[in-house]
């Protein structure tokens, strides 16, 4: 009589938590079918011809992009405005949360539900190109050879096998903000951010500020490896000391090959470390810390422009290229539109002409004044409205030196940046040790993701 | 439901009795198949049928079919964009053995077991005792205690977050003490024991009310009989409660132990699994290996093997802690 009740719930339990603990695989299986799907498509794709449009057809085709209200509403605009010039195509927006974009595109587009035109994260494109779930741009409509005169180098990053599979409408990078409020009660003019290495380090310790029991009032840098320190490391700290990223086909980490890579990763841990000017978790992030006045420079990227803008629109900050050391360099990232290999006749023509509408020069103009994002076209961006723009002007000043690094696994490679910096810190580990287990680490992902190829 | 039909009335004649096999009525009735025209009791059994049938579709179509499913991919190689997915045998298995994260995650999940578990039933059990006890504001003090469970975990996990910050209350409150400040979450060696206390004390509520159930089942008569055998309140509670309630401190250990071997939640909002991994569990583990590596086939493999572990864990305490209890 005790027993039964007991045993009853208990199984209910257990059958409630398998259910829980499976249920994020129940996705997966229209996953099957791209088998099959995928080859027939990777074969005809190759020899797209310029697709005509019908004129009296009507068509709909689907855009599919990240839930980011701001994008969301300005896309929705440009939607009716595309629908004007071309009355016979409808476009049709789909959102998802950022984390589900991938499982999404993976189960719906095998199952020919797919988008016909998708905006992608750059870094993601080579697993998508190699899966063969995007066909190559129509060269007739995007010639690479305008493209790579038009759009800023690092655009490249889109080009694989020989081919461009996405363009950007805006491109951002990172820049260095600073607190002016803050600056002037240092004793720092507000209208000269440091320029180089030695000067961020100068300046941080001047902006730091500690209550009486030593504990930060004030970061004088908003130091948070979880944030963008991955990035600004890569791209901005490595080339800066002269050392390199990866070799040319993106096998190899360069990060030791001289002591400029140690040396980066040391200028970066200092922070935290010698100089004791910032912290992680210090008003739970950087960007937050900053937002509230609590650190006086951030390394962050053109994308916290917006946000600030509406959050803290009395913040009364500046904007400065990254400071530089051998070199200039910054770190430059992008989403960019691509289309499906599953989007054919009608439906593909009408999705190159919405792709050549939203990589059009109008429409990034409009995507820098709403969204914050750089235009991706040199003649766009490097207009005088925009070089003379307070905030957006450094920016775009460093488009030219913008480098966007190769990823295997953004979050894995984050991770194991963060534990290194996490090693030093919290367990008194080395740095010279700590770095080369993380390049240890870190080649190993690579390998194992060549080793597939 | 045999009775509900027998007492209805049905069209042939008012008859409320179903005929033995092989009648003209019984045709008549039942729901059949290939075109002929069903009765009122046919239909009647067919929305029946229809609804026990409907849900139970459902659930062998969105959790059965992807459980069963989860162990073909669990030895396949899977990663989510690309269109091949080969067998690999135990491989999956394989590497998570390998894996250090993999391994530091079921280490941590005992932690949050061997801790949490018996945290929870004490913390659980002390408050029904306490509540037991008064009258007078009894129903005030049980929904209190009750509205942490039912507040969101990720905004608790925010809030707690924010307390145990660097410089959060937690902090601020210690070097008002003249206390040194402590790191909290940002230490390796602390973090998983201040995610625990958010784990139990946004569980309190639960066991509470579970205990104060089984505490309400339990006679007066024998705490009477106790007493006049000289018994005091710490030997009541030993031989009387302790006994009585083993049913529903059972039911409560399971409860616990799944929860706590299923902890996520708040490890993602309040530390990530982090630092250096000292607070990563396999459910978190299995989370980042599927929707942020894309790697379905290890992640499905780490899911079988936690599941092992839930029933093999969930069978032992059954069979340990389930014994007859003698009046």
């Amino acid at each position: 009589m005790k027993k039964r009740p007991i045993l009853a719930i208990a199984a209910a339990a257990l059958a409630f938590t398998l259910a829980l603990t499976a249920c994020g695989n129940g996705n997966n299986k229209p996953n099957e079918k791209a088998d099959s799907g995928n080859k027939e498509k990777a074969s005809n794709t190759q020899t797209a011809e310029p697709p005509k449009l019908d004129p009296n057809a009507k068509v709909t085709i689907e855009y599919w992009q990240y839930e980011f209200p701001a994008k969301v509403e300005l896309i929705n605009e440009l939607i009716t405005q595309f629908q004007q010039e071309h009355p016979n195509i409808t476009v049709k927006q789909t959102n998802f949360p950022y984390d589900q974009y991938n499982q999404k595109v993976a189960t719906l587009v095998p199952a020919g539900k797919g988008p016909d035109v998708i905006n992608l994260y750059y870094g993601w494109l080579p697993k998508y190109v190699a899966s063969g779930y995007l066909q190559p741009l129509p060269e007739a409509d995007f010639p690479a050879a305008e493209i790579e005169a038009n759009f800023f180098p690092f655009v490249e990053t889109a080009k694989l096998n020989g081919g461009y599979y996405a363009l950007p409408t805006g491109v951002r990078t990172l820049g260095l903000f600073y607190n002016k409020d803050l600056f002037v009660k240092a004793g720092l003019d507000p209208n000269k951010p440091p320029a180089t290495w030695e000067e961020l380090v100068t300046y941080t310790k001047k902006l730091t500020e500690l209550d009486d029991k030593g504990q930060f009032v004030v970061e004088g840098f908003g130091w948070e490896p979880g944030s963008q320190l991955h990035h600004w490391f890569r791209d901005g700290l490595l080339y800066q000391a002269g050392a390199q990223d990866t070799s040319e086909d993106r096998k190899k980490l360069l990060w030791n090959e001289t002591p400029a890579g140690l040396e980066a990763f040391k200028y970066l841990i200092d922070f935290a470390k010698e100089h004791k000017v910032g912290i992680n978790g210090f008003y739970t992030d950087d960007a937050n810390a900053f937002k509230t006045g609590h650190a006086a420079i951030n390394v962050d990227g053109s994308y916290r422009l917006s946000s600030i803008k509406k959050d803290v629109p009395d913040l009364n900050y500046g904007i400065a290229p990254l400071p530089s050391y051998k070199n200039k360099s910054t770190q430059a990232s992008f989403w960019a539109n691509a289309i499906p290999s599953n989007v054919k006749g009608d439906k593909l023509a009408a999705a190159v002409e919405f792709l050549k509408f939203l990589t059009s020069k109008g429409v990034q103009e409009q995507w820098v004044e709403k969204i914050g994002e750089l235009p991706a076209q040199k003649e766009v961006a490097l207009q005088d409205k925009y070089i003379n723009d307070e905030k957006l002007g450094p920016f775009i000043a460093q488009l030219p030196d913008g480098r966007a690094h190769f990823f295997i696994d953004e979050t894995q490679e984050r991770t194991l940046f963060v534990e290194a910096v996490d090693q030093v810190l919290l367990k008194d580990v080395p740095i010279e040790k700590a770095f080369e287990d993380l390049i240890t680490k870190t080649q190993k992902l690579y390998d194992d993701y060549w080793a597939k190829k | 439901m045999e009775r509900v039909i027998d007492s209805t009335p049905v069209e042939s004649g008012g008859r409320t009795e179903p005929t033995p096999k092989g009648s003209r009525q019984r045709q008549r009735r039942l729901p059949l198949i290939g075109g002929v025209r069903l009765g009122l009791r046919g239909k009647r059994y067919l929305f029946i049928y229809g609804c026990l049938l409907l849900p139970l579709l459902f659930f062998a179509a969105v959790r059965l079919l992807p459980i069963l499913y989860s162990f073909n991919v669990s030895f396949r190689e899977w990663a989510i964009l690309s269109p091949d997915k080969p067998f690999v045998g135990f491989a999956n298995f394989a590497s998570l053995f390998q894996d250090e994260v993999f391994l530091g995650s079921l280490r941590n999940t005992a932690v949050y077991v061997i801790v949490g578990v018996p945290g929870q039933i004490v913390a659980g059990l002390a408050v029904a005792l306490l509540l037991q006890r008064i009258t007078v504001l009894r129903t005030f003090f049980r929904t209190v205690y009750f509205i942490p469970y039912i507040t969101s975990v990720v905004a608790v996990s925010w809030v707690f977050r924010w307390i145990l910050m660097k410089n959060g209350v937690a902090n601020g409150i210690l070097l008002e003490l003249g206390l040194d400040p402590q790191p909290f979450l940002y230490s390796p060696s602390q973090s998983i024991f201040w995610i625990i206390a958010a784990m139990i004390w946004q569980s309190i509520g639960f066991q509470m009310l579970v205990f104060l159930a089984g505490l309400e089942n339990i006679p007066r008569l024998y705490y009477d009989a106790a007493s006049i055998d000289g018994a005091g309140s710490w030997s009541r509670f030993r031989h009387v409660t302790i006994p009585l309630l083993n049913p529903v401190i059972l039911f409560s250990v399971v409860i616990a132990s799944i929860g706590f071997l299923q902890s996520f939640t708040q490890v993602l909002n309040m530390t990530g699994g982090g630092p250096l991994n000292s607070t990563n569990s396999i459910v978190l583990y299995i989370y980042n290996t599927a929707f942020k590596s894309f790697e379905m086939g290890r992640a499905s493999a780490a899911t079988v093997i936690l599941f092992v572990i839930i029933l093999a864990f969930t069978v032992l305490q059954l069979k340990v802690l389930d014994r007859k209890v003698e009046y």
